[in-house]
């Protein structure tokens, strides 16, 4: 694969190009705690089955059933809390991913961790273990916020996080930061993104608080507790965006931010509609037109595996005008917009495409879509799935 | 044939929730008249809806085969709707029979429209059988109720029949007492034929079955009959007894219960109330008929896709012929396009209504805030009928404007006569007598606006009274009232939709109320819509939807395409059912806002 160093983090080349990158997920399920507000497919120490040896023994059989493909330009490692592993089971992972794929040239390997489990010593072991980009989930700086989101590190751990894994040598840094908690000020959002910015990250996502059903939060709300407010997130989305601009780091895509040459490949391939493998516990993969998902629950998982079964729950042929409605979904996201294509083309043509471009929402630049208020971009992508042949 | 000595024909008067339907199912069961295994819990409440919202809408009658003492009597049971807004069927079951069952929860005790029945009952010369049910329950007090009863109704103690329609227990007792203490039929047997007709209802493949009761004479399979009021002639099909299944005789004689199918396929032609006679030497006197059942509020229902009207049509024109009350007429609205306004008994009627063309027929509907009938006397003495806001006549041209009353009768447990005073004092109404039924329990009657208690009048009266208070009305007279009209203008436009009539010292809190859940039910849109209320061109309220700032899902990576993709196309199928009103996306919801302003 070519270096991208020169592109700048939004621009139409890059995005088109990651089409046709290699990609896989690997996801780990073990948390210390659920956070309040999570979804995603987590195991708590209470819920586990087997010692962390068994899953990390699943994976590698799992990455054992999937078909050859070409090198990987791309693997993320995510959770769940991917450092709650030893760097030397992680490095069995990856081993298991380079003899089966083989990684290409200037491939990217990002594992998400949380702060208070990095230390120089876990960084020094999952460097050497072929880590090469680490995302913390960071969230705030503020002690009241970071206690409202049921967060168990503190702001100096989390600084201190970002030191070590750049002193350690790792390739690029990213933080996850959100916003719209309760109890959380526009005056603390703006503390919590100078201090981010402080640390001198390569790349920083910012999310606004999503109540996910069936999480604490959502019956929390159901129960009366405030939701998010539309204007708050409005206002702390549009400061922190500002603050990220005047820091040198280019929005790409709606809630993601890096400076040149450090956007998430894995993430460009995904928005590009390209193909990515999947493995583990409710992992998504997209190969050959068809999207896949694994089971969510850990014993299911493990027997299915185990028993030398594919632990797949579902699967999806996304073809025809689906996939091509999908592909300006997907792309819209991004900053460098999308080709229009027949869909696009259908889209500007019709009364819905027209009112949003009236009312300066999208642009249409020689065949290119771009979402110029990208926190209305649902508006477009709802238009979009509106369309039919 | 039976003889009259052996037929009894009743109703059960109880209230909602007393157990009617349940003690129905036990005396069918009990006489044989259905199997076990042919026993679907509450049998008599056959449509759908009836069952979910477990109240009974039509009146329906069925004939029990009951042994006493040897001799097989023939007893019909003709049931009566539970719910205030059907109470005008009521009168008509009860002029069928000569007695009918009180039915009183044991810890419940009696309540205002089972009194309001049983004293419509004592008027109509029915005997009555007071009837405890429940005495199953921890809860049951039946000497009390016993009490209760005899001190409203006279009769001893003793002559309470004290049953479980659950378990069963005393439902032979009950039986025996309908044999014994209601009195036969005593028509003219050799009279011209006379039948009264208190049902009827549309099947598709018979036309019209009407239900009827022979007061003299009888009809014969093959018969011409005269409908005396609608002056129409027909032959006698089939007639037959409701067992509950249909069972087809050659001949009903007097005193009996029974259907009858002729040629009509048109509902509007058999009439309920109406007398069937003989074509030829028949009856000079009808049996006296009952009022028409008049719609109380009406409200606009417009299809949300506009290309739906002529399927609205249609279905409307097919849930009349099972429901006589309903009425509509073509209505059209600049904001809504084509509907009918359309006229109902209350609004459980009206939601009935709406769910059933929703469900059974698939449209989408948009219902206007309902009205009451109003009467506007303009320039000249001319009167003119008001039935939504866009009726009203100019105001320059306007004498008067005229508004319902009613006469509303509530029993309360006496700790709540406070509550209630204020609650009807908040809704303009007028106090009139109250009498203690027992130390415990007060009836109290008012005179209000009907408009002021079909909205929330029975909900509030509920909710303040811990659910114990009940009610009853009926239609009192006209009178001239301070009203206006107050319109809502959205981004500017008024919509017509939305316009009310109310009492001029209510109009401000009207129009803010409105405009605020509005606010609060139109969602945000790409630019700021502003909502006012107005009167007579005079800006009395406003606030503003804000511009949509935010519509993004914010994280949307490998894992979860799919999953965001579903939640997009949710929203869309959400958005769907909108209604642009110019340029403006109102959700159906809005429209009926009205109803649940609580000012
Ligand atoms: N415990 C007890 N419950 C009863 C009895 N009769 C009816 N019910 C219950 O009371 C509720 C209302 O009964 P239903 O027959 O639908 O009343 P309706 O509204 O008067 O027709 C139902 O849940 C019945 O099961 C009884 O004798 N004992
Ligand atoms: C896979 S998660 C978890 C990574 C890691 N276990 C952690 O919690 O830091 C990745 C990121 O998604 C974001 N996230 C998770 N749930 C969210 C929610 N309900 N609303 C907004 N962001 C959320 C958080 O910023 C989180 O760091
Ligand atoms: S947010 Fe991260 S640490 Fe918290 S439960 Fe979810 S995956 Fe685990
Ligand atoms: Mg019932």
């Amino acid at each position: 694969m070519e270096s991208f160093e020169l592109h700048a983090p939004d621009s139409a080349a890059l995005a088109d190009a990651a089409r046709h990158w290699r990609a896989a997920y690997v996801h780990i399920p073990f948390c210390a705690r659920r956070c309040p507000y999570c979804d995603f497919a987590v195991v708590t120490p209470d819920e586990q089955v087997g010692p962390h040896r068994r899953y990390v023994d699943a994976l590698v059989s799992e990455i054992g059933m999937e078909p050859h493909w070409q090198p990987l330009d791309a693997l993320f490692i995510g959770g769940g809390t991917p450092s709650q592993l030893e760097p030397d089971q992680l490095a069995l992972v990856i081993a298991a991913l380079a003899e089966r794929f083989g990684f290409a040239a200037h491939h990217e390997v990002t594992m998400e961790a949380n702060p208070e489990d990095w230390d120089a010593e876990t960084a020094d072991g999952f460097l050497a273990a072929g880590v090469n980009r680490v995302s913390f989930g960071v969230q705030s700086f503020d002690a009241t916020v970071l206690a409202s989101l049921g967060r168990l590190h503190n702001a100096e751990q989390a600084v201190d996080a970002v030191h070590v894994a750049k002193a350690a040598g790792f390739d690029s840094v990213n933080i996850d930061l959100i916003y719209g908690a309760v109890g959380e000020t526009v005056a603390s959002w703006r503390a919590t993104v100078e201090r981010g910015l402080a640390t001198e990250p390569d790349h920083v996502s910012m999310y606004s608080l999503t109540v996910e059903p069936g999480t604490a939060l959502s019956r929390a709300v159901g129960a009366g507790a405030p939701a998010p407010d539309e204007d708050d997130l409005a206002d702390k989305y549009e400061l922190g965006s500002e603050m990220m601009d005047r820091a040198g780091l280019v929005r790409y895509e709606v809630s993601n931010f890096a400076r040149p040459g450090a956007t998430v490949r894995y993430n460009m391939t995904a928005w590009a509609q390209g193909e990515y493998l999947a493995f583990g516990l409710g992992a998504h993969g997209h190969r050959e037109q068809v999207r896949r998902r694994n089971v969510r629950r850990l014993s299911a998982y493990l027997d299915m595996v185990e028993s030398g079964n594919r632990p797949q729950a579902g699967a999806d042929r996304i073809g025809g005008w689906s996939r091509e409605v999908e592909r300006v979904f997907l792309g819209i996201r991004r900053a460098a917009g999308v080709e229009a294509g027949s869909a696009g083309a259908q889209l500007l043509a019709g009364a819905d495409g027209q009112r949003l471009v009236g009312a300066g929402i999208l642009s249409d630049d020689w065949g290119r879509l771009r979402v110029l208020r990208p926190l209305l971009t649902d508006e477009v992508s709802r238009a979009v799935l509106s369309l039919s042949p | 044939m039976t003889d009259q000595a052996r037929i009894r024909n009743f109703s059960i008067i109880a209230h909602i929730d007393h157990g009617k339907s349940t003690l129905a199912d036990r005396l069918l069961e009990l006489t044989g008249a259905v199997t076990q295994r042919e026993m679907r819990s509450q049998l008599l409440d056959s449509m759908d809806i009836e069952r979910e919202r477990g109240i009974t809408i039509k009146a329906q009658a069925v004939r029990l085969m009951h042994e006493h003492k040897g001799v097989v009597h023939a007893l019909n049971l003709i049931d009566t709707p539970g719910h205030v807004d059907f109470s005008y069927e009521v009168s008509r079951s009860l002029a069928s029979c000569e007695g009918a069952v009180l039915l009183v929860d044991a810890s419940q005790g009696i309540e205002a429209q089972t009194l309001a029945n049983a004293y419509l009952a004592v008027e109509n010369g029915l005997e009555i059988i007071p009837v405890i049910n429940k005495i199953d329950l921890p809860a049951a007090d039946p000497d009390k109720v016993a009490q209760e009863i005899t001190g409203i109704l006279g009769g001893s103690v003793d002559e309470v029949i004290r049953v479980s329609a659950k378990t069963g227990e005393g439902i032979d007792l009950l039986l025996d007492a309908i044999v014994e203490r209601l009195p036969a039929p005593e028509g003219l047997e050799h009279g011209p034929l006379r039948a009264l007709v208190f049902d009827s209802y549309y099947d598709t493949y018979r036309g019209v079955v009407s239900y009827l009761r022979v007061i003299d004479g009888h009809l014969d399979k093959g018969d011409q009959v005269h409908f005396m009021a609608t002056k129409l002639d027909e032959g006698a099909d089939e007639v037959g007894y409701l067992t509950p299944a249909v069972e087809p005789v050659p001949r009903l004689s007097t005193g009996e219960v029974g259907y009858l199918i002729t040629g009509v396929k048109d509902i509007d032609l058999i009439r309920v109330g109406d007398t069937v006679t003989s074509s030829a030497d028949g009856a000079v006197d009808a049996l006296p008929g009952y009022q028409e059942p008049k719609p109380m509020v009406y409200s606009g229902l417009f299809p949300t896709d506009g290309d739906d009207f002529e399927r609205l049509r249609d279905a409307l024109d097919k849930l009349r012929l099972n429901d006589a009350s309903l009425v509509f007429q073509p209505e059209s609205s600049r904001a809504l396009g084509f509907g009918f306004r359309c006229g109902f008994l209350g609004l459980l009627h009206m939601e009935i209504v709406r769910e059933r063309l929703e469900r059974e027929y698939d449209l989408d509907l948009v219902a206007t805030a309902p009205s009451v009938e109003y009467r506007a006397i303009v320039q000249g003495g001319e009167e003119v009928t008001v039935r939504s806001p866009q009726d009203l006549p100019d105001p320059g041209q306007t004498v008067r404007i005229e508004e319902p009353y009613v006469k509303v009768m509530i029993i309360t447990p006496s700790e709540y006569v406070g509550t209630v005073m204020e609650l009807v004092q908040s809704k303009r109404g007028e106090m009139g007598e109250m009498t203690y039924l027992t130390p415990e329990r007060v009836e109290l009657h008012y005179r209000l606006p009907l408009s002021e208690i079909v909205f929330d009048f029975f909900d509030q009266l509920k909710s303040r009274t811990k659910g114990y208070a009940s009610m009853d009305y009926e239609p009192d007279n006209y009178r001239a009232s301070n009203l206006v009209k107050v319109d809502i203008l959205l981004n500017g436009l008024s919509v017509d939709a939305f316009s009310s009539i109310v009492h001029r010292d209510r109009s401000y809190g009207y129009g803010k109320a409105m405009v605020s859940r509005l606010r609060e039910l139109i969602p945000r849109q790409l630019f700021d819509v502003p909502i006012q209320a107005a009167v007579g061109g005079r800006i009395i309220s406003r606030e503003t939807v804000k511009a949509k700032r935010k519509d993004v899902i914010a994280k949307c990576y490998g894992g979860d395409i799919s999953r965001k993709r579903k939640l997009l196309e949710k929203q869309k199928a959400g958005k769907r059912r909108m209604k642009m009103v110019g340029q403006v996306e109102v959700p159906q919801e809005a429209f009926v806002a009205a109803l649940r302003i609580d000012e």
